[in-house]
């Protein structure tokens, strides 16, 4: 009996966890170099609608965002119609233009022509203000737009 | 007897790079961001209704129970793109046009414009939808003229295009832009 006496005091060996840190880091460069930091806090509704037939963005400085929707439950204060965003407050259309002269005069003057407009808008709105805001943007030849949507099936796209 | 030296201890590393971690897995929004690119008219012009032919015309409604409307008949979303297919290929008079030659449908794709109406209550995803497929159906044309006259896909020599920036490509984007110019108008919106 005594003979196996010694194996049942032994403790088990420990996992070794020297190996965690390195899985961590690995994780988290992989989440540095994929990571993309939010421009603007967005004070919008902003689900996106689906669409494949997109191109890709690039060159992100000279994409200049609008964002479209009803306001955030944080914000519910300004109501439940559809508002524009631009940069970090609600505006109204008529700062559209405004906007967008800004934004333009910020540019070095031969990348202006390579100014686009993403409108990012929430898929439960309605065309009415979309059209106001592409009507501005018209008036103010800011003619490249771009409707920013999610990657996805367009037969799926259901409210 | 040798004696072992002190070794640092790690153990806190661990959380301080999931602190780190955290951190990111927050403040990520991996999506790359993608979309329709559009170009619209310049202010002022409207289309010149007089010289349109109607057979070159595609009238696609959206009326604001975001039911598709294509000329005055209900159709569904799937059948668009086929739609607009034929309707742009239709070619009667143009001579790499693969379409039935329909004597109601448009005679070359340079003169095939699709109007696209929309209503103010005209949901935003529908809208989108719509455009979706006509790019798309523009995008298959292309696609296969640039198969036909250059061995390689209209969408491939584009990302050639973004890579290398090369006046040969570009001359054969612009070739094939010719064949099927995208001419989608959209109309004042109705009340």
């Amino acid at each position: 009996m005594g003979k196996f006496k010694q194996a049942v005091v032994r403790d088990l060996p420990e996992i070794s966890t020297a190996s965690l840190p390195d899985i961590v880091f690995m994780l988290l460069f992989f989440f540095m170099v994929a990571t993309v930091m939010r421009k603007h806090t967005v004070m919008v509704e902003n689900e996106l609608p689906v669409a494949d037939q997109t191109e890709k963005l690039e060159k992100k400085d000279l994409v200049m965002d609008i964002y479209v929707g009803k306001p955030s439950s944080r914000y519910k204060n300004i109501g439940n119609e559809a508002v524009i965003q631009l940069n970090d407050k609600i505006a109204t259309l008529e700062d559209v233009k405004p906007f967008i002269l800004e934004q333009r005069a910020a540019t070095r003057e031969q990348l202006v022509p390579f100014l686009i407009t993403s409108l990012k808008v929430d898929k439960t709105t309605n065309m009415g203000i979309v059209h106001d805001v592409k009507k501005e943007l018209r008036d103010v030849h800011a003619l490249k737009i771009n409707y920013t949507t999610r990657q996805g099936n367009v037969l799926t796209n259901n409210r | 007897m040798r004696r072992s030296r002190p070794s640092v201890n790690a153990g806190s590393m661990a959380d301080i790079a999931f602190l780190l971690l955290i951190f990111f897995l927050i403040t990520t929004t991996i999506q790359s961001e993608a979309g329709i690119n559009r170009k619209l008219p310049p202010p002022k012009d409207d289309i010149p209704e007089g010289f349109i032919l109607k057979r070159n015309l595609l009238v696609i409604e959206l009326n604001s129970k975001d039911e598709i409307m294509i000329n005055d008949t209900i159709r569904k979303l799937s059948e668009l793109k086929r739609i607009a297919m034929n309707f742009i290929d239709n070619g009667a008079d143009c001579n790499y046009c693969k379409g039935a030659k329909d004597a109601h449908m448009s005679i070359h794709p340079d003169k095939a414009i699709i109007s696209l109406r929309s209503n103010r209550d005209t949901g935003y995803d529908a809208y989108i939808n719509v455009q979706n497929e006509l790019v798309g159906a523009y995008r298959q044309l292309r696609n296969r003229e640039s198969m036909r006259l250059f061995n390689i896909s209209y969408d491939e020599l584009k990302l050639q295009y973004s890579k290398t920036g090369e006046i040969a490509i570009k001359n054969k984007l612009k070739t094939i832009q010719e064949m099927y110019p995208e001419k989608i108008s959209e109309a004042e919106l109705k009340q």
